[in-house]
């Protein structure tokens, strides 16, 4: 009692300390809480990869097992050829996660060092993608697509198309990372020790802002790997239109789920490679 | 002027170079920053740049280190033309006010940053880098990475970071602000037995008076983008040039008085002027509390120099006691012993010493109509 009429008296609304039994009973609820919504978000998330992955693995025969559709990954040779799709696939995540750090990161640290006030106009232009669907997006890039197509016609021009889509996404991680440095003083620091802008951009900001690399490096290569939309509709053959074909032409729609999954598995695996990578860099060695 | 080295006497080697800013000019927008100024660092010496924010000092610096280009004016560097040179081409070490190790680099390749710029072998850098981590008292923590080590470590780092590459001029732009008093104090004294011992030309930025007057061989005090006086610390302490460095330059009694000839009077008392051209007049006077003395008074007596005390400010070895006078109060630094026994409510007689004082302008100015 005495407790409550001082702290009503020095004006605090919260009490400084509560019953033991209060808080272990607060505490119990808010972990049962915690355990319901991991629990219902995971079921949300895992019941279509394991209905996919059952899948997969159905047998000739139903509600039989097999590794069948697995092992036809390597071996599927068609129509449409599996492959060569997955290849390309990688090939404009690669081409695209280059172009676009290659594009952004420079700007980015030029614009926040020399040009401040133009940051907003940039945050803009890189946004806008996000704003557009990508049913507007395909009708604006037809004509010039029809025009790639005389010169050149692999899926991986695509990458043109990519690299605006993924600006967004690489904007923000790198955004993120550039503000958890100072990237004024240590370029500043560097310029007054004889560092070349190239140098400053290349040995001091870049390996500081390496994990927000990485996490713009992993948005692009996830967008990428599972964009379908305007490959379809430039008439490309990525991986996901590609399967997209086997399901309407192939008896043996397992195939499409196993290689499905394993597309989630491997952009799953890069996601886990480059967010490891990125701690250890992080993390440097005197951390270990 | 006599020269730093001579004046310290402790022998050592000068091996920096005059830099010299001629009319120096720096706008931002209509804000002027910078404003004509001129200023010689003689070669070997640290000038403290002293000021409020916005002063200018700042701008300084950064215009002499590149990092700024100015509007108008010329920056020599050992007779060298560099007012148009990019900052990498400088060859000037620059400590920050803000933490700028890099933070993916060892405290050792930070340091040696630098020279890997300048392809010095790798042998030979980690050498040299080994060498300036001892001269800060860090060679054991070579291995650290920033973020292992304290603030004030990573300021010597970056100390040692700027003095590697043997610059021409080392810039310190209020590089002890983020730390706390006591490591402040002995890396301030760290940074100037360094100098002193490598003999580089310093400018030294800070807002922290007793830091500039601790450390430097002469004292630039600015005021709205002007020099407003430039001397050693004693000089700018005991003879301002100006009111306002005066009264930026320690505490400063603001008394009424009446200047006649090449003297004040101020409450009966008679004080020599730090500038003999003050017109006659009534003036303010402004007098330091080390030059006011208390001494109990019993008598009873009502007298221009008779008051009571109401405050008595311990600050250590001395004490901050303020008197009431009745029509104002005046602030007197007293030993702490002297202070004891001049408790809140005693009546007071004082006595003012008489030190060369200056007039404020904006009572001075009236004198002259």
């Amino acid at each position: 009692m005495a407790a409550i009429t001082s702290l009503g008296e020095s004006g605090f609304a919260v009490p400084a300390e509560r019953p033991r039994g209060m808080q272990v009973r607060r505490r119990r609820r808010l972990n049962v809480f915690r355990y319901v919504v991991f629990t219902v978000f995971g079921l949300f998330f895992l019941l279509p990869l394991l209905a996919t992955a059952r899948f997969s693995l159905e047998g000739s025969r139903l509600g039989t097992w097999s590794l069948a559709a697995w092992k036809q990954i390597g071996t599927y040779k068609g129509p449409p050829p599996l492959l060569p799709a997955i290849e390309i696939q990688l090939e404009l995540a690669v081409i695209t996660c280059v172009i676009v750090l290659a594009l952004l990161v420079p700007t980015m640290v030029w614009v926040r060092l020399r040009v401040p006030w133009i940051s907003r106009v940039i945050e803009f232009l890189c946004l806008l993608p996000l704003t557009i669907p990508a049913i507007i997006l395909v009708v604006g890039y037809a004509p010039i697509y029809n025009r790639i197509r005389h010169y050149e016609l692999s899926a991986l021009m695509l990458f043109w198309a990519y690299v605006i889509l993924a600006l967004p996404y690489a904007y923000r991680a790198l955004s993120a990372g550039l503000n958890a440095i100072d990237v004024t003083t240590l370029s500043e620091a560097a310029r007054s020790l004889g560092a070349s802008w190239f140098t400053v951009i290349a040995r001091v900001i870049v390996p500081n802002m390496w994990q927000a690399i990485l996490n713009a490096m992993v948005l692009t290569t996830a967008l990428v790997l599972g964009e379908f939309t305007i490959a379809y509709l430039l008439l490309y053959n990525n991986l996901p239109v590609e399967l997209f074909s086997i399901s309407r032409n192939t008896p043996n729609a397992s195939v499409i789920f196993s290689t499905s999954l394993a597309s989630l598995m491997f952009a799953f695996v890069l996601l886990l490679i480059l967010s490891y990578a990125g701690r250890r860099r992080h993390r440097g060695p005197g951390m270990r | 002027m006599t020269s730093p080295m001579t004046r310290t006497q402790d022998g050592a080697a000068r091996t920096g170079v005059e830099v010299r800013m001629d009319g120096l000019s720096r706008h931002y927008g209509p804000v002027v920053a910078l404003d004509k100024l001129d200023l010689t660092v003689q070669a070997g010496e640290l000038i403290a740049l002293l000021g409020p924010s916005g002063c200018g000092k700042t701008t300084t610096l950064r215009l002499v280190a590149g990092l700024e280009d100015a509007d108008a004016g010329r920056i020599t560097v050992g007779g060298k033309d560099v007012t148009h040179l990019s900052a990498s081409k400088r060859d000037m070490g620059m400590v920050f006010q803000a933490y700028s190790l890099f933070p993916h680099m060892t405290a050792r390749q930070n340091v040696a940053f630098g020279l890997r710029l300048r392809r010095i072998d790798a042998a030979k850098r980690d050498k040299r880098a080994l060498e300036m981590l001892e001269l800060v008292g860090l060679s054991t923590q070579a291995d650290r990475y920033p973020h292992q080590i304290s603030g004030g470590q990573q300021q010597r780092v970056a100390l040692a970071r700027a003095l590697a590459i043997e610059p021409q001029v080392l810039l310190l732009d209020e590089p002890l602000s983020a730390l706390d008093a006591k490591v402040r104090a002995q890396l301030r004294d760290e940074i100037r037995r360094i100098q002193l011992e490598v003999g580089t030309t310093t400018l030294f930025v800070t807002h922290d008076q007793e830091e500039a007057l601790a450390i430097a061989d002469r004292v630039g005090v600015m005021k709205d983008g002007r020099l407003e006086q430039l001397a050693p610390p004693t000089e700018v302490y005991s003879r301002p040039a100006t009111s306002f460095v005066a009264e930026f330059v320690g505490l400063t009694n603001r008394l009424a008085g009446t200047v006649s000839g090449e003297t004040v009077t101020v409450r009966g008392c008679e004080l020599p002027l730090v500038d003999r051209s003050t017109p006659p007049g009534p003036a303010t006077a402004l007098v330091r509390p080390e030059a006011v003395t208390l001494a109990s008074d019993n008598s009873g007596d009502a007298g221009p120099l008779t008051g009571t005390v109401i405050a008595v400010t311990f600050l250590g070895a001395t004490s901050r006691v303020t008197v009431d006078l009745g029509d104002t109060t005046i602030l007197a630094q007293l030993t702490t012993a002297d202070a004891a026994v001049l408790p809140a409510g005693s009546r007071v007689t004082l006595t003012i010493r008489p030190d060369p004082v200056l007039v404020a302008a904006d009572a001075a100015a009236p004198a002259e109509g």
